[in-house]
């Protein structure tokens, strides 16, 4: 089985190099929108809202993008796709940007014939108890019963955590999300776990939110990426850079409502940086004001954050390893000069 | 000598007639019986009085947010505000009208076609079965003025209509074929269908959309791939007309030979044999059989998820991931569970119409 997916895997990474499209960034301006393969429904990373909007950290990535390319974050083409087919739909051309919660691993790198352009979302497994426990970390969990959903990397990565720190638990096993919570509820166990982003979701879906807590451990490394076609560095760097400025507006103070405003700041890198001076988006094939594009009509970062899976959304998921650099998270942007 | 009058007959006991004679008759007859009665009766009403108090005594109706939702019973708000949405998928609002024209030219096709009393009905079927694919093509993707909407933006109960009825009327002539050709005397003929027939009947439909869905794209590679959409249809009705094939080959046996015989005795040929003879019977013997397979093709269509179109069943789900609203799993699939409901309940009752209407008392 390992042998033939391994087979599948590097033929379908041979077809994709050679038939990789030459100049997407080229084909994606002639085409007058960005082709972009959401998740179908993941609250706070991709759902639509009642209106049939995409809303989520994933798809305002890809209107990032759209922004830097056209000027317009609105002209995407929301792609919705299943995990299983997520990878062939980019390496077959249907979609120009990949931006579905993928974690980012060495095989995936190195033998899809894609890259990663960075990471949006870090995520990681961690666990979600209820109050009356009296828990405050995971280490105290020896002996608990664990809801968990059925997903080999979850329980692998429950059993190594278990295993290294010398505690015995009692696995319970379920298919779906609906039904994880429901044996969260009904008290079957004492823990669930999922990836972090997740346990926020289910535990609004609990009658009590407030009667449960996720506890800060984080057991695996689950960084989140846009990903794109190997071998297109042009529309590569766009994808790249179009997160990065996200980051970079953030760190520099720029946002939706004071875009406008920042053009006649007098510090040389937000001038650089919003197009005022300088060739940065001639270097990438796009305008030069795409970062100013981006930071007015998507929002920085940390504002994206917010309003998808953070405190202005429902998830109200803390900033944690998201924060920036300077606040001591993970989230780190190269300068843009 | 007085005369004899009869007595007026006294009336029937009470425990013999009206709702006790027949509650005593039907539900308390012996011991065992009222036992059973007493129970279902608990478990009716121990589980309908629930599920009748939470989806509609204690339901919210209206509002247009989460927090219309207090009462603490379903929340049908949840499929108020998306139901164009569920409706439509991302078809852009201002072009509703293009779906529901092209569907009440369907009704009203049907309604021709199905109801006895309203006349020319070849001139009906020549329409239906040329202008109106081509006008409903039109109508809903565009082309000729009417601007054109990609098959991405299409979803819910259209998607699903969509795939049900090509799947359908597409099969049927298909399946005809491929049954006609498996009777046939022709070796290569022969072979082929069933070859044809055991390949597609041998696949499960979910491998065919995978295969239809990511693998196909990988022989394209260089941007010359068909549309997601047609992909899936071709990978439906090929396992649609395998399917179809095998109940008309069914219908096709259940014919004595002496109406083959007397067909060929009278000197007709092989096709008109067939199609004076033959189908016409079968035809009628095979209703069941070919609803039965619509029915299940029409719920079948919602498999399609797996490959990231979004018919009425996806669109639900993904709606259920809406941060704003999330928790409402319940609503969603009862509703999405309705709709199929009332869509395949239709279909099987024109069915049992249509055997009452060409009962011609041969039935064995």
């Amino acid at each position: 089985m390992k042998k033939i997916a391994t087979l599948v895997g590097a033929t379908v990474a041979i077809m994709a190099t050679a038939g990789a499209h030459a100049n997407t960034l080229e084909t994606v301006k002639n085409r007058g929108a960005v082709q972009c393969g959401v998740s179908d429904g993941l609250p706070g990373f991709s759902a639509t809202d009642s209106t049939g909007r995409w809303q989520g950290i994933d798809a305002d990535v890809c209107r990032a993008v759209a922004a830097a390319v056209f000027g317009d974050a609105e002209k995407v083409n929301f792609v919705s796709l299943t995990a299983t087919e997520r990878f062939t739909a980019l390496q077959s051309g249907e979609i120009d940007i990949l931006s579905r919660n993928t974690t980012w691993t060495l095989t995936r790198d190195a033998s899809l014939g894609l890259n990663f352009t960075g990471v949006n979302y870090y995520d990681g497994q961690g666990f979600l108890v209820s109050k009356d426990l009296g828990v405050d970390s995971a280490k105290e969990l020896d002996g608990a019963s664990v809801c968990i959903q059925s997903g080999t990397t979850t329980e692998l990565n429950l059993a190594d955590y278990f295993r290294l720190n010398g505690m015995s638990y009692e696995p319970v096993l379920y298919d779906t999300s609906d039904q994880t919570v429901g044996g969260f509820e009904a008290g079957r166990c004492d823990v669930l776990t999922s990836d972090q982003s997740q346990l926020y979701a289910l535990r609004i879906q609990l009658s009590d939110p407030d009667s449960a807590v996720v506890l800060p451990e984080v057991i695996s490394k689950e960084p989140l990426g846009p990903v794109v076609r190997q071998g297109d560095d042009a529309w590569f760097n766009v994808v790249k850079w179009s997160l990065y400025a996200m980051i970079n507006a953030e760190e520099m103070g720029i946002t939706t409502a004071n875009a406008e405003e920042m053009k006649s700041s007098n510090d040389p890198s937000i001038q650089r940086f919003l197009g005022v001076s300088g060739n940065m988006g001639e270097l990438l094939g796009v305008s030069n004001d795409w970062a100013f594009n981006i930071s007015k009509q998507v929002g920085n970062y940390g504002e994206v954050f917010e309003r998808t899976v953070g405190t202005g959304s429902p998830l109200n998921i803390a900033r944690g390893l998201n924060a920036l650099w300077t606040d001591g998270g993970l989230q780190y942007a190269p300068p843009v000069r | 000598m007085s005369e004899f009058i009869p007595k007026p007959a006294r009336p029937a006991p009470a425990t013999e007639i009206g709702v006790i004679g027949w509650a005593r008759k039907n539900l308390f007859s012996s011991i065992p019986n009222a036992a059973i009665t007493l129970l279902t009766v608990y478990v009716l009403w121990s589980v309908l009085v629930p599920f009748l108090s939470w989806a509609f005594v204690n339901a919210d109706w209206v509002g247009s947010t989460r927090a219309d939702c207090t009462s603490g019973g379903a929340c049908w708000v949840f499929i108020s505000v998306r139901f164009n949405l569920f409706m439509y998928g991302f078809y852009p609002e201002d072009s509703y009208w293009r779906p529901n024209l092209t569907f009440i030219l369907l009704i009203g096709f049907l309604i021709w076609l199905s109801i006895p009393r309203i006349p020319f009905k070849k001139i009906g079927a020549i329409l239906a079965l040329t202008v109106y694919p081509v006008l409903a093509y039109v109508l809903l993707y565009g082309g000729f003025g009417l601007e054109v909407i990609p098959t991405h933006r299409w979803g819910g109960l259209m998607l699903t209509l969509v795939l049900a009825l090509i799947g359908i009327v597409v099969a049927i002539p298909i399946g005809v074929i491929l049954a006609l050709g498996r009777r046939s005397e022709m070796p290569v003929v022969r072979m082929v269908c069933v070859i044809f027939i055991e390949f597609w009947r041998g696949v499960p439909l979910i491998t065919i959309l995978f295969m239809a869905s990511v693998m196909l794209p990988l022989f394209f590679v260089g941007g010359t791939d068909a549309d997601k959409l047609m992909r899936a249809l071709i990978g439906i009705v090929m396992f649609q007309s395998a399917y179809m094939a095998e109940v008309v080959r069914g219908g096709l046996q259940a014919l004595s030979k002496g109406q083959f015989e007397g067909a060929d005795a009278l000197g007709l040929s092989y096709w008109q044999k067939m199609f004076l003879v033959v189908l016409p019977q079968a035809m009628k013997i095979m209703i069941p059989g070919i609803v039965n397979t619509l029915i299940s093709l029409f719920k079948d269509t919602s498999l399609i998820v797996i490959i990231g179109l979004l018919d009425i069943l996806g669109m639900v789900g993904q709606a259920l991931a809406d941060p704003a609203w999330l928790g409402y799993p319940a609503e969603g699939y009862l509703f999405v569970a309705f709709t199929f409901w009332i869509f395949c309940f239709s279909m099987s009752r024109y069915s049992i119409y249509l055997e009452n209407k060409l009962n011609t008392g041969h039935k064995r």
